[in-house]
């Protein structure tokens, strides 16, 4: 069944597409960076992005840091909020249930190729990253820098930037249990989508909001960028763990709340 | 012997509204059941029920003699079916439609399947199909291959909604071949459908729905058993009723109904008068007559208040 999902998420050519849609706003602003020399100053503009003038090495953290606030995750939600309301607008969904496919087997499989989808997701980005970064920027081979301005080791810089891919991956299942949850609210993955979206954009907005601040901890959003604090020396493990608990309760709640919704449910499309 | 599917009580209720209500079905083993009804009287609904989709809201389903939706797991991998149309993945071939379908839950051997999803196709006449998406099939390409994908198990009862649905005559034609086909072999069919000579040509028995209720269940051939009435075609209709008088039943043109289950008898009354007879039959009733009366007017007219 796990099998049968995988399979059907990357042969469908649109999965392709949004990967690669999703790393050429890296790649562009790599080039941008390049032809006009002009990175922003350090603590503005995206992170990592004053460092790749200097190590070319960096440049998979820039990427990630580039379309974490927006592009991956409104990938994450389109395929999460597809995964069950598009069997069911194209009413595959009876035919796979009456198979029978069993429905919590198949919520599992749906949730483990949206997951899949994340790492493949981010892994590329991150790879593209680092061909990016390489071709187009200088590389020091040796080391790296860290935020804090003293120098990291090559291991430790693979070892971190391997973290910190983790870190990502896992900061956008908590868009992905949105994004299934909703997906067995509704026949329409659109819907879902937007839906996952919402609480997304509502998530980064409160957060700007000082009246918010009561809840801000609580906000799925507010950690995403912590990720940086593994550059640091030493490691800022504080918002590092808090965001992993975070968003291990909102999947959970929301896989929870997902399940509950998808086995008692009538099929109705 | 077990029957094939039994529902007793079988109530959903949707908000206020009782789509089905209270409904006993019972299809045997070897029948090839006609489920009847008007758009809207709950036909899907019940189908849906069957196949564990919806949720009964009271009553029980027995498939193949075991609980659902309880026992899905074990039941259908044995149950065919085509609900509501075909449905498939339009960026994908036939082919890998049906062996993603086959591999997605139990009892399809990953060995065999390349084989059994061809021999199916072949069944349907979907033999030759090439690699092209279904997204190019035509309508009557996409309802065959609907069918192969319920038959890809060999399963023992095939449960299917309007299977001859976007067909051309030619097709559906090769569709009810197949599906006599396959209950000489033994598999038990239910099919759901609101067009009265399909049933007419396939069924052996029929179950007639209206606004969620059963409200006939019997064999074709009792129902469309003779009444004990005689239909006369002729030219001189006037002249029957001073011959046979007093057995008249009805007049409409020149078709005549006359009391008396023996055309010969009839025949030679009539034509000893010197009445020409250009036609004589047994009355029977049709299915559509037999359905019209027991159910309602159609529930999809929507009446003004007056």
């Amino acid at each position: 069944m796990i099998g049968v999902e995988l399979s059907k998420l990357f042969r469908r050519p649109r999965t392709w597409t949004t990967i690669a849609v999703l790393n050429a706003l890296p790649v562009l602003v790599a080039v941008l960076v390049r032809l006009t020399d002009l990175a922003p100053r350090p603590g503005e503009g995206p992170p990592f992005l004053s460092a790749v003038l200097t190590n070319g090495a960096l440049y998979p953290l820039a990427a990630l840091a580039i379309v974490l606030p927006l592009f991956l995750p409104i990938a994450v939600a389109v395929v999460a909020g597809d995964s069950v309301a598009g069997e069911a607008q194209a009413g595959t969904l009876r035919y796979l249930l009456a198979r029978p496919a069993g429905r919590t087997r198949l919520l599992v499989a749906k949730l483990v190729s949206v997951v899949a989808f994340v790492l493949v997701t981010v892994l590329v980005v991150a790879a593209v990253g680092y061909l990016t970064g390489t071709t187009v920027f200088d590389v020091q081979p040796a080391a790296g820098t860290s935020v804090s301005g003293t120098s990291l080791t090559q291991e430790e810089l693979v070892g971190r930037t391997l973290l910190a891919i983790g870190y990502v991956t896992v900061s956008m299942l908590g868009v992905a249990a949105f994004g299934l949850f909703f997906s067995t609210l509704t026949d329409s993955p659109l819907a879902a989508a937007l839906g996952a979206l919402a609480v997304l954009v509502a998530s980064s907005l409160l957060f700007t909001l000082d009246a918010a601040s009561p809840i801000a901890p609580y906000l799925p959003t507010r950690y995403w960028l912590a990720f940086v604090d593994l550059f640091r020396d030493p490691v800022l493990w504080r918002d590092l763990t808090r965001g992993l608990a975070l968003q291990g309760v909102y999947v959970g709640v929301l896989l929870a709340a997902a399940w509950a919704n998808f086995t008692t449910k009538d099929v109705t499309s | 012997m077990t029957p094939v599917i039994s529902t007793r009580g079988l109530v959903k209720r949707y908000g206020r509204i009782r789509a089905v209500d209270g409904i006993d079905l019972d299809v045997r083993a070897g029948d090839v059941y006609g489920f009847l009804g008007a758009n809207g009287s709950g036909k899907t609904t019940t189908v849906r029920m069957l196949l564990g989709l919806v949720l009964p809201t009271a009553g029980e389903v027995a498939l193949l003699g075991e609980r659902m939706p309880r026992a899905a797991r074990r039941v259908l991998p044995r149950v065919g079916a085509l609900i509501e149309g075909p449905a498939h993945h339009g960026h994908l071939s036939g082919r890998a439609n049906l062996a993603l379908l086959d591999a997605a839950g139990p009892g399809g051997s990953r060995r065999t399947r390349t084989r059994r999803v061809q021999e199916v196709l072949e069944q349907v006449g979907l033999g030759g199909v090439d690699r092209r998406p279904v997204r190019a099939y035509s309508l009557g390409m996409r309802q065959r291959l609907g069918l192969a994908g319920a038959l890809l198990r060999r399963p023992e009862l095939l449960v299917l909604d309007e299977p001859t649905n976007g067909l051309d005559p030619q097709g559906i034609s090769e569709v009810r071949e197949l599906l006599l086909d396959l209950h000489r072999g033994g598999t038990t069919v239910f099919l759901s459908s609101h067009l009265l000579a399909e049933v007419e040509q396939l069924c052996t028995r029929v179950g007639v729905l209206d606004r969620g209720h059963l409200v006939l269940q019997e064999e074709l051939a009792t129902l469309t058993a003779p009444t004990g009435a005689t239909v006369v075609h002729t030219p001189a209709a006037d002249r029957v009723r001073a011959v046979l008088d007093g057995r008249v039943l009805a007049v409409e043109g020149s078709r005549v109904v006359v009391r008396g289950a023996d055309p010969a008898e009839v025949n030679a009354l009539l034509v000893g008068a010197g009445v020409p007879v250009t036609g004589l039959a047994l009355q029977r009733p049709t299915l559509e007559e037999v359905v019209l009366a027991a159910a309602g007017s159609s529930p999809d007219r929507v009446e003004g208040a007056r």
